[in-house]
């Protein structure tokens, strides 16, 4: 499924009074990859979690296939076609990998128990399906939360809250290649990292410091 | 929709079964605060009988706020309630499963205690299964509108268990009332109907209200 356009229009977010960013506006089409960058405390995290509609902004709007997705039938549409990786990645310590992922996905589509196994082997995780997440590096748990990005293909748009976190150098890399070939085949995939893409001439940059 | 309400009752039942504490903690706080009363106001059966039911009332009271505090703890701490949000499915069903969980989990296990603990406060047989019959449809609605109190304070760091009771223990007192009105009637050989449709229309009510209160307040937490 390839993804619609996304307009930031003139989007302004405050926290306790504190002017985060202000006049945002952006286009993203399929086949776009956004880095949203900028200093600590510069509202990377804010502006994901407004996009996903977890957060409410203080003005402007977000337009996904030219409907807000703010509230009514935009806001479904939208939910539907939006894969949310949030900084806290909804990694249970006490399920496990397999369990975890059955219920991450059931709450979009039930996926089965191949195809968890399948997506688990694709992160490096094979003979980790019944180990509780607990007993888990953070890396290995980060990967867990990523085997979603394989189960939940239905979903053309990918938020990404500082994906890369506690991989390794093998894993970047390999989670680079997944998000360009995600967006060559028509999705758009937005995400924070500290870590440089620079080398990557395909994704767009937003600097948040600067438009402040 | 039905797929996905079971696959979250099996994943609060795992959740549980991996950490019984949680489950155990409140039943043994209640088991213990009846166990104490006799010992500390002797064992006259007359006198045991007048407090019984008030004294399994307060500490049910009790043992389901205890056991509320951690109801959306974890999952709003480790990005699930985010999840849960952002889902297609309706936040109200999802939290109601979850609710039914804990009330399962809480209450029913209450009201199966509370046959032994009744006896050893000197309640004649006839009148226990008036007992849990109140306390199963009281304790319902005790976890129904806790459950909205703890959603209220699922993003405060620290001191959220002091609020919750502050905001959840005034509107348990008709509960309480009720329940031990029901009692008191059982006791002198009244009918008790009343008391128990009374209790039917709270517990009605809040099934139908406390879900859409809950969700919304999961969402002002979860966008803080």
């Amino acid at each position: 499924m390839a993804a619609e356009q996304i307009d930031i229009i003139d989007l302004a977010c405050e926290r306790d009074e504190r002017e985060l960013f202000a006049r945002l506006d952006c286009c993203l089409q399929a086949g776009d990859v956004l880095q949203v960058a900028g200093p600590n405390g510069a509202g990377k995290t804010s502006l994901l979690r407004i996009l996903a509609g977890l957060m409410p902004a203080s003005a402007g709007d977000i337009h996904y296939a030219g409907r807000s997705i703010l509230g009514g039938s935009g806001r479904e549409f939208w939910r539907r076609h939006l894969l949310f990786l949030g900084h806290a990645t909804a990694v249970k310590a006490t399920l496990s990998a397999e369990e975890n992922l059955s219920w991450l996905c059931a709450l979009d589509q039930p996926v089965d128990r191949e195809a968890i196994w399948d997506a688990l082997a694709a992160v490096g995780l094979r003979g980790y399906e019944d180990v509780p997440c607990r007993q888990m590096s953070a890396g290995q748990q980060r990967r867990v939360a990523l085997a979603r990005l394989r189960l939940q293909t239905a979903k053309p748009v990918w938020v990404l809250d500082e994906p890369f976190t506690a991989l390794d150098r093998a894993a970047v890399q390999v989670l680079e290649q997944q998000i360009l070939a995600f967006a060559r085949d028509g999705g758009i995939a937005v995400l924070t990292t500290h870590h440089s893409l620079d080398h990557l001439n395909e994704v767009r940059r937003l600097d948040l410091g600067r438009v402040c | 929709m039905g797929s996905v309400l079971w696959q979250l009752l099996r994943r609060e039942w795992q959740l549980t079964w991996r950490r019984p504490g949680e489950v155990l903690n409140p039943l043994v706080f209640f088991a213990m605060v009846i166990t104490l009363f006799p010992l500390a106001v002797g064992p006259e059966p007359a006198l045991l009988q007048r407090m019984a039911s008030g004294v399994i009332w307060v500490a049910a009271l009790l043992a389901t706020l205890l056991s509320l505090d951690g109801l959306f703890r974890s999952d709003f701490e480790d990005g699930s309630l985010e999840q849960w949000v952002l889902s297609p499915h309706p936040l109200t069903l999802l939290v109601l499963v979850k609710v039914l969980h804990h009330w399962l989990m809480c209450g029913v296990m209450l009201v199966l205690l509370t046959p032994v603990l009744g006896m050893m406060l000197a309640l004649p047989w006839s009148v226990i299964p008036v007992l849990c019959a109140t306390l199963l449809l009281g304790t319902a609605v005790l976890s129904l509108l806790g459950a909205i109190g703890a959603a209220l304070t699922v993003g405060l760091k620290g001191g959220g268990s002091m609020l919750l009771a502050l905001l959840i223990l005034p509107l348990y007192i008709p509960v309480l009332i009720l329940g031990t009105g029901a009692m008191d009637a059982a006791l002198q050989g009244l009918p008790v109907q009343g008391y128990l449709l009374w209790l039917g229309c709270l517990a009605v009510l809040a099934l139908s209200l406390a879900p859409l209160a809950i969700a919304a307040g999961l969402r002002i937490g979860v966008s803080e």
